[in-house]
């Protein structure tokens, strides 16, 4: 028996990740850059950019060499096309098709957002899952209809992680700010009330941003803001999750992309998924920042489903709606 | 009433949501209805109760605003703040949803018609239900209640009102397939009497626009 194999490049934001999978969900390399910005200041499209032209032979060839597969002897080629950076994505695209032109293989455009649902999937064992996608790009709810995901809910502005990123650039701390506001928020247990807004399945979390800042300058200490814009946000999506939960009568509920290793959300989409019988998945804390295995494993499915594209078709695509996708590996459930 | 009394020890539960629990009580000598807001462990003990507390009142607010407006709703009897529920009068009959299930086309009609009727006059003064769909409508005698004012508000956006009827569109078509134009349609006639024809107008292009947006998908 014959063995796919597809390689998997992502460059979408400030990672840049090579992986190689094998077909029975094995993966056999990971290999990740991240480019740092300066504490106080975001991701720089242009200089994130130019950090993965300079690191993406590298990380490449790692992931090659680790596998031990050498470039002629892949199926695919998969890339992540958007959504994302312009600048960045461009680098992975052109990486990508001179790597399928060169060895003459299928090129396998990816959505950066089902990346993150797969590796999910593959990592948990969640079959049908209403998904909760969490990352600097999205914080979204969906569940699987009609060979698309449906979004259930999602922000009406800023995603959960623009809000951790975007009060952490205020206060100096270097981005992707999650991991160093979770540690300030275990030194408190004070509560301050902060704005909780859910309007149906849809949380908005800008009102939380300006309030929390606006305690900070009012003299309120910085764990206890950072405890409370946490307890706030995280609850506010749990709403939102019980609401499409209860809508949609899911058994599991999969927590996935680079927000979901802070651990106070785990906790709260766990409690949720208690109330409703369903399952708590949650993915590894390796597949929750952005990887070339997402694109990798998710270019694999979408090859053995014959979704591949031509290299002149193969152009960025920034802002790729994760519904606007057809998903062809998927079916619904009975 | 005596259906429930007769065969029941009250408070018996009766519906369970993903933010409430509505109980058939006895109050004062006769059955009422109790609406509570559930604790949710995912919230800090003192946001759960202020979120529980102001949901609660801007409820029974609404609900108030609505009766004075002329659009029937329970009567509200007892809000309770310490446990964020409150007791209201119950209206003993189906909800409109199954009820269109059994009566002629001709009352089929009738009710749709008037709930268009009620809705435009919400609208009209300055309210918006937000969950509005058939299982939200109950029917005594024909004689129509909107219940469920937990996502409703004070508004008068055009935005607001595309989301109600695009909402109750979208029930009406996934319980009554077959009959969705008939009954959407009666809905509308009722609505734009009211509101005339501009408005109305207006508002049918919104919920469609809505619609494009594709924000509110179907159920999976």
């Amino acid at each position: 028996m014959i063995i796919l194999n597809c390689l998997g490049i992502e460059s979408t934001a400030h990672t840049f990740g090579a992986s190689v999978v094998v077909e029975q969900g094995e993966i056999l390399s990971d290999v990740r850059d991240v480019y740092a910005s300066a504490p106080g200041t975001g991701i720089h499209p242009r200089e994130a950019a130019e950090h993965h032209s300079e690191v993406a032979a590298k990380v490449i060839s790692g992931a090659l060499d680790k596998a031990g597969v050498s470039g002629s002897r892949l199926d695919g080629v998969a890339v992540a096309l958007g959504p994302g950076l312009g600048p960045c994505l461009r680098v992975g695209a052109t990486v990508a098709r001179a790597i399928a032109s060169c060895f003459q293989k299928p090129l396998i455009p990816v959505n950066h957002a089902i990346g993150h649902i797969e590796i999910g999937s593959l990592t948990t064992g969640a079959i049908d899952p209403l998904v909760v996608l969490v990352s600097g790009g999205h914080t979204a709810i969906a569940a699987f209809s009609g060979g698309k995901w449906r979004i259930f809910g999602e922000t009406e502005d800023i995603t959960l992680g623009n809000l951790y990123d975007m009060f952490a650039r205020e206060i100096n701390l270097p981005s992707p700010a999650g991991p160093q506001i979770e540690k300030l928020a275990d030194k408190s247990s004070n509560f301050i009330p902060l704005p909780y807004v859910v309007k149906g399945n849809d949380v908005s979390y800008s009102g939380l941003l300006t309030a929390s800042l606006a305690q900070l300058r009012s003299g309120a200490t910085l764990a206890d803001v950072c405890y409370s814009m946490q307890e706030i946000s995280c609850s506010m999506l749990a709403e939102a999750v019980e609401r499409s939960l209860a809508y949609t009568r899911k058994k599991e509920v999969l927590l996935t992309g680079g927000v979901a290793a802070n651990k106070t959300l785990q906790k709260k989409l766990s409690d949720v998924a208690v109330l409703h019988d369903a399952q708590p998945r949650i993915v590894p804390h390796a597949y929750t920042g952005d990887c070339g295995a997402q694109i990798a494993w998710t270019g694999l499915l979408a090859l053995r489903a014959g979704d591949v594209a031509s290299i002149a078709d193969a152009r960025v695509k920034p802002r790729w709606r994760l519904e606007d996708v057809k998903v062809s590996w998927r079916s619904d459930a009975a | 009433m005596s259906r429930f009394l007769g065969e029941a020890t009250l408070p018996k539960l009766i519906y369970r949501g993903a933010e409430a629990e509505i109980y058939l009580e006895e109050w004062y000598g006769s059955v009422a209805v109790r609406k509570s807001r559930i604790a949710k462990p995912y919230r800090v003990p003192e946001l759960d109760s202020r979120i529980r507390r102001s949901r609660t009142l801007h409820e029974t607010n609404l609900m108030h605003e609505a009766r004075k407006i002329g659009v029937p709703v329970p009567v509200i009897q007892h809000l309770d703040q310490e446990t964020s529920s409150f007791i209201m009068e119950y209206v003993n009959g189906p909800t409109l949803k199954d009820e269109l299930f059994v009566v002629s086309p001709e009352i089929r009609r009738t009710r749709c018609k008037e709930l268009g009727r009620l809705v435009a006059r919400m609208h009209e003064g300055g309210l918006v239900h937000g969950d509005l769909t058939i299982s939200n409508v109950l029917s005594n005698g024909g004689k129509l209640f909107l219940i469920d004012f937990g996502l409703g508000d004070f508004s008068v956006e055009l935005e607001d009102r595309g989301v109600d009827l695009l909402l109750l569109n979208r029930a009406m078509k996934s319980t009554h397939v077959r009959l969705h134009e008939e009954i959407f349609g009666a809905f509308l006639k009722g609505y734009s009497t009211v509101v005339g024809r501009k408005r109305h107008a207006e508002t049918i292009d919104k919920m469609r626009e809505i619609e494009r947006r594709g924000r509110y998908s179907e159920r999976a």
